[in-house]
C-alpha cells in the first residue's frame, strides 16, 4: 500500500482520521460516551479527504440525501456554521445521525474513496459539525407565520420529533403525544448514554420546542383519547409510535427472575438510570451475563450489562459475523470491551434454581444451511452439539413489533400481518383519512435515518393534505 | 408537567388515600384500571389502582400501603405538593356488564380497587355482595362508601376485632355453599390471598377473576416486566390484564416473579430510612 498520510497531494490521505476515543480497559467501567469526537484539526484532516465529487455517490446512500460535499468543503473552508446549516437543511438531527447512522451501509458505503481505501468519515464529520453548532449556542429556529391547523403527532422517537419540527416550521401548531415520562423515544430510553448522551437527545427536543411545538409527556393514546378522537380534535394526525413490544423466544424457562427483554433491561438502565446510585431503579445485577441476538440492541444490552459490574457477558447469536445486523463500529467496541461472543449458537432452554433465579442458558450449535428463498443460507441446529452457559442475568433482543395500544378503540387503519402499518412510501397516507405513518411503526424496527426520512416526507405530505382541506 | 396532591390523608395505619389533579386520566378512566406514578425525576414508577375518579372535577384517588420506599416516601407528601408523573389510565378495563349477582372479595388494600367495581356493578344492574377484610379493625379500609356501593357488605378480621373472626373467603364460600345463585367473584388482594380464594371458589360454577400485581415498568406493553402465565401462555399483566381468570393463573410464578427485588427492596429502605433520620428529608 501506498503510503499516502500526511500528503496533500490529489486530497487523497489513505488513512482516515482516527476518533479519539476512551480506552476500552477505562470505558468498560463508566458509562461516559466511548467516542469522544473530533477536534478541529481532525476535522480539517478528516474533510480534506473529501474529492468533492461532481456526481457524489455518497448522497444516494444517505436516506435523506445531505448534500455531502456541500457540507464537506465548508468544513474544509473553517465555515462551520455554513456546514451545519446545510446539514440540517435535510437532516434535522445530525448529532444523534453522527453518532449512530449505520455509516457502513449508507453513506460511506458509497464513497468513491472506499473502492481502493477507506471512506471519507462523513459521520463523524457530521457529529463535529452539530458538536460544534451546540457549543456554540443553537440558532433560534425561524418558523413561517401560522396557518390556523393543528396537527397531532403521537410517539416522540425520531420519526415524531422530525415530522413535529417539519410541520412547526411550516406554521402548523402540533402537539406531540407520547406515553412515556421522556420524549425521544428509543433514543431515550434504548440506545445508551455511552453511545448517544441524553443531554443531546434533549437539546434536540428543547430545540423542537423553541418551533412552538407542544410535548405532553404520560400521554397514551389508545388509552388516554383514542386515535379516532385525535382525528376529531386534529386537522391531522402523525403516527410514530415504533415498534416498541418487545418479542420473546418461546423457550422453557423464559420468565424465570432475571430474564429480561432488552426493552426492559435498557429502560431501567437508561431512561431510569439504574446504574445511578442517586435513582431509586432497581435492575439485576449479573456476575455472568448472556445476551441473545446480534443486532444494535443486544450490543447496547451487552456493553450496558458489563458496564454495570458484570465479570463475564457473552453474545449468543444464531447466524455468523457477517451476517449481524449491529452497527460494524458497534461490534468493534464490544469486542475491544471485552464481550464474547458465541456465533452460531441459538439457546434452548433457560435453566433456574428453586427460588425461581435463571441459573443458565442451554444452547445448540448451529450450522448455515441451504440458501433459502432470500438467498440467505439459514442456520440449522447440529444434533447433539448442546451446552451450558451459566447466566444469572439473560437478556433476549431478538427483536419488536409494533405496540397495538394505539389501535384500541379505533377502526379503519389497515395493518400488515406483522402488526406494521399500510403507509405509502413517499407520502406516509395510511388506509384512514387524515392520519400519516411513518417510522418502526411502518417498517418494523430499522433505524434513526429512516425513521426521521419519513417523517420528513410524511411532513411534506401533511402540509400539502392541510392546504386542500 | 406536574401532578398536584389536592387531599392526602391516612385512613388506616400505613395506608393512606390520595386525591390527584389528573383531568386527562379522570376523564378516560373505568373500574379495573390503573395509573403508573413517579414522585420525582429519580423516582421509580409505581402502579397503583385506581381507586375512585370524578370526570368532572378531573380527579383520581389512589389508596395505597406503606411497602418500600415509594411508597413511605409517597406517604411523607402531603396536600399541595405534587408528584412528577401520573399516566393512565392503564390496562384492560374490567369486564362490567349485567350478569345476576356478583361477589367481591377484597383484602388489605385490595379493598381499594374493589369499591369502583362495586360501583360499576351496582349502576349495570347487578346485586353486588362485597367482603372486605384485614388483619385488624383499625386496618379496614371504605367500609362506609362499599357499604353505599353495594347490596350487602360482609367484614372479615383475623384477630375477630370486626365482623367474623377468620378469613373473607370463609364468608364467600357460606354465600356460595347457601345456593344463592352467583355468576361471578372478583377476588383481589395480596397474590397469596387471591390464589387460596380461587382454590376455595374453584369447585363452585362461578366465573373467578383476580387483579395481578406483577412488578410493572412502563404499563404499556413495551418491556415485558410485568409477564404472567395464564393458561399455559405469557401474557402481559399491564395490557392483558391485570384481571385473569383465576382458574388458568400460575400464582406460583406470580409470586416468585414478585420476590425479584426482595433484597434490593429492602436496602432501599434502610437507606432511606438512615437518610430520613437525619432530618433533612
Ligand atoms: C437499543 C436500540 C439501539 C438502536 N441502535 C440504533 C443505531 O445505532 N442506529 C440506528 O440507526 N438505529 C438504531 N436503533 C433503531 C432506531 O432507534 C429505531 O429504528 C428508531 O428509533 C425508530 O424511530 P421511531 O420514531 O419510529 O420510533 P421510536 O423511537 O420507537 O419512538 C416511538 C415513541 O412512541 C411512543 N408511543 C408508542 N405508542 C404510543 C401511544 N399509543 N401513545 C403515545 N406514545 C406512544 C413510544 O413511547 C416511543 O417514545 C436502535 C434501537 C434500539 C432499541
Ligand atoms: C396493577 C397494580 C395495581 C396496584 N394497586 C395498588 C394499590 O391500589 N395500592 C397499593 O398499595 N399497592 C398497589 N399495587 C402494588 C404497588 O405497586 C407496590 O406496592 C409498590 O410498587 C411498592 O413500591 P415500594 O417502592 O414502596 O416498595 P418496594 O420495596 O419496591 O416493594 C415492596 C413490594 O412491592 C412489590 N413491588 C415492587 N415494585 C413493584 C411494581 N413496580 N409493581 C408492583 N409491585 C411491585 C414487590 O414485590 C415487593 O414485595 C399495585 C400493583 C399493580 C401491578
Ligand atoms: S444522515 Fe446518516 S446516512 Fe446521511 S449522511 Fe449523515 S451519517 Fe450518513
Ligand atoms: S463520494 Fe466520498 S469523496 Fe465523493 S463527495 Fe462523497 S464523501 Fe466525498
Ligand atoms: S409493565 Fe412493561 S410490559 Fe407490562
Amino acid at each position: 500500500m501506498q503510503e499516502l498520510h500526511g500528503e496533500k497531494t490529489g486530497n487523497a490521505k489513505k488513512e482516515r482520521t482516527p476518533m479519539p476515543e476512551q480506552p476500552a480497559e477505562e470505558r468498560r467501567k463508566n458509562f461516559n460516551e466511548v467516542t469522544l469526537g473530533y477536534t478541529k484539526e481532525d476535522a480539517l484532516a478528516e474533510a480534506s479527504r473529501c474529492l468533492t465529487c461532481k456526481d457524489p455517490k455518497c448522497v444516494e446512500g444517505c436516506p435523506v440525501n445531505v448534500d455531502i460535499p456541500g457540507f464537506i468543503k465548508m468544513v474544509c473552508e473553517e465555515n462551520f456554521e455554513g456546514a451545519i446549516e446545510r446539514i440540517k437543511a435535510t437532516n434535522a438531527l445530525p448529532a444523534i445521525c453522527g453518532r449512530v447512522c449505520p455509516q457502513e451501509t449508507q453513506c460511506e458505503a458509497r464513497c468513491v474513496l472506499g473502492k481502493k481505501g477507506q471512506p471519507v468519515a462523513i459521520g463523524r464529520l457530521e457529529r463535529f459539525c452539530a458538536d460544534y453548532e451546540h457549543e456554540k449556542g443553537v440558532k433560534s429556529p425561524e418558523a413561517m407565520p401560522p396557518t390556523g391547523k393543528k396537527v397531532a403527532v403521537v410517539g416522540s422517537g425520531p420519526a415524531g420529533l422530525t415530522a413535529a419540527a417539519d410541520l412547526a416550521k411550516l406554521g402548523h401548531k402540533v402537539t406531540i403525544f407520547e406515553s412515556l415520562h421522556k420524549a425521544g423515544g428509543v433514543l431515550s430510553y434504548g440506545i445508551p448514554e455511552f453511545r448517544l448522551p441524553k443531554e443531546i437527545v434533549q437539546q434536540e427536543v428543547e430545540y423542537i420546542e423553541k418551533l412552538g411545538v407542544e410535548v405532553k409527556p404520560n400521554y397514551i393514546i389508545g388509552r388516554i383519547k383514542t386515535l379516532d378522537e385525535l382525528c376529531d380534535d386534529f386537522d391531522a394526525v402523525f403516527l410514530g409510535t415504533g415498534a416498541g413490544l418487545p418479542n420473546f423466544m418461546g423457550i422453557e424457562g423464559e420468565n424465570f427472575n432475571g430474564v429480561y427483554s432488552a426493552n426492559e433491561f435498557l429502560t431501567r438502565v437508561n431512561l431510569m438510570k439504574a446504574y445511578d446510585p442517586e435513582y431509586d431503579t432497581m435492575v439485576r445485577l449479573g456476575k455472568n451475563v448472556v445476551v441473545v441476538g446480534g443486532g444494535n440492541v443486544a450490543m447496547d444490552a451487552a456493553r450496558s450489562a458489563l458496564r454495570l459490574g458484570a465479570e463475564e457477558v457473552s453474545i449468543v447469536y444464531r447466524r455468523g459475523e457477517d451476517e449481524m445486523p449491529a452497527r460494524r463500529e458497534e461490534v468493534e467496541h464490544a469486542k475491544e470491551e471485552g464481550i464474547t461472543f458465541r456465533l452460531l449458537t441459538n439457546p434452548v432452554r433457560i435453566l433456574g434454581d428453586e427460588k425461581f433465579n435463571v441459573t443458565g442458558v442451554e444452547c445448540i450449535k448451529m450450522e448455515l444451511g441451504e440458501p433459502d428463498k432470500s438467498g440467505r443460507r439459514s442456520p440449522v441446529p447440529v444434533e447433539g452439539s448442546e451446552f451450558l452457559v451459566p447466566a444469572d442475568v439473560v437478556v433476549i433482543a431478538i427483536g419488536t413489533s409494533p405496540n397495538p395500544i394505539i389501535f384500541k378503540g379505533s377502526e379503519g387503519l389497515e395493518q400488515n400481518r406483522r402488526g406494521t402499518v399500510v403507509a405509502d412510501e413517499e407520502t406516509g397516507a395510511t388506509s384512514k383519512c387524515g392520519v400519516f405513518a411513518g417510522g418502526d411503526i411502518v417498517t418494523g424496527a430499522a433505524t434513526v435515518i429512516s425513521a426521521m426520512g419519513a417523517g420528513k416526507k410524511a411532513a411534506k405530505a401533511i402540509d400539502e393534505y392541510l392546504k386542500e382541506k | 408537567m406536574a401532578y398536584r396532591i389536592l387531599e392526602k390523608e391516612e385512613i388506616a395505619p400505613s395506608v393512606h388515600r390520595m386525591v390527584i389533579d389528573a383531568p386527562d386520566v379522570a376523564k378516560a378512566a373505568k373500574a379495573g384500571q390503573f395509573i403508573i406514578l413517579r414522585i420525582d425525576e429519580r423516582g421509580e414508577r409505581v402502579p397503583l389502582t385506581i381507586a375512585d375518579f370524578e370526570s368532572e372535577k378531573g380527579t383520581v384517588t389512589v389508596i395505597y400501603q406503606e411497602m418500600g420506599k415509594t411508597t413511605k416516601q409517597l406517604a411523607k407528601l402531603s396536600a399541595g405538593d405534587s408528584l412528577e408523573d401520573f399516566v393512565g389510565p392503564l390496562g384492560t378495563p374490567a369486564d362490567v356488564r349485567k350478569l345476576g349477582t356478583v361477589i367481591l372479595v377484597g383484602g388489605g388494600v385490595g379493598v381499594a380497587p374493589i369499591y369502583p367495581q362495586a360501583k360499576a356493578y351496582t349502576n349495570a344492574g347487578n346485586k353486588v355482595i362485597s367482603i372486605i377484610g384485614a388483619r385488624n379493625k383499625d386496618l379496614l379500609i371504605l367500609e362506609d362508601e362499599l357499604e353505599k356501593a353495594s347490596s350487602e357488605l360482609y367484614i372479615a378480621t383475623d384477630d375477630g376485632s370486626k365482623g367474623h373472626h377468620g378469613f373473607v373467603t370463609d364468608i364467600m364460600k357460606r354465600i356460595l355453599d347457601s345456593g344463592e345463585k352467583v355468576a361471578r367473584v372478583v377476588i383481589i388482594g395480596p397474590p397469596i390471598m387471591m390464589k387460596v380464594g380461587a382454590g376455595v371458589a374453584f369447585p363452585y360454577d362461578v366465573e373467578i377473576l383476580v387483579s395481578l400485581n406483577a412488578i410493572m415498568v412502563d404499563g404499556t406493553g413495551m418491556c415485558g416486566g410485568c409477564r404472567v402465565t395464564v393458561d399455559g401462555e405469557t401474557k402481559f399483566t399491564c395490557v392483558d390484564g391485570p384481571e385473569f381468570d383465576a382458574r388458568k393463573v400460575d400464582f406460583v410464578q406470580l409470586m416468585n416473579r414478585l420476590a425479584m427485588y426482595r433484597g434490593e427492596e429492602a436496602k432501599a429502605v434502610e437507606n432511606y430510612e438512615d437518610k430520613c433520620k437525619c432530618g433533612l428529608h
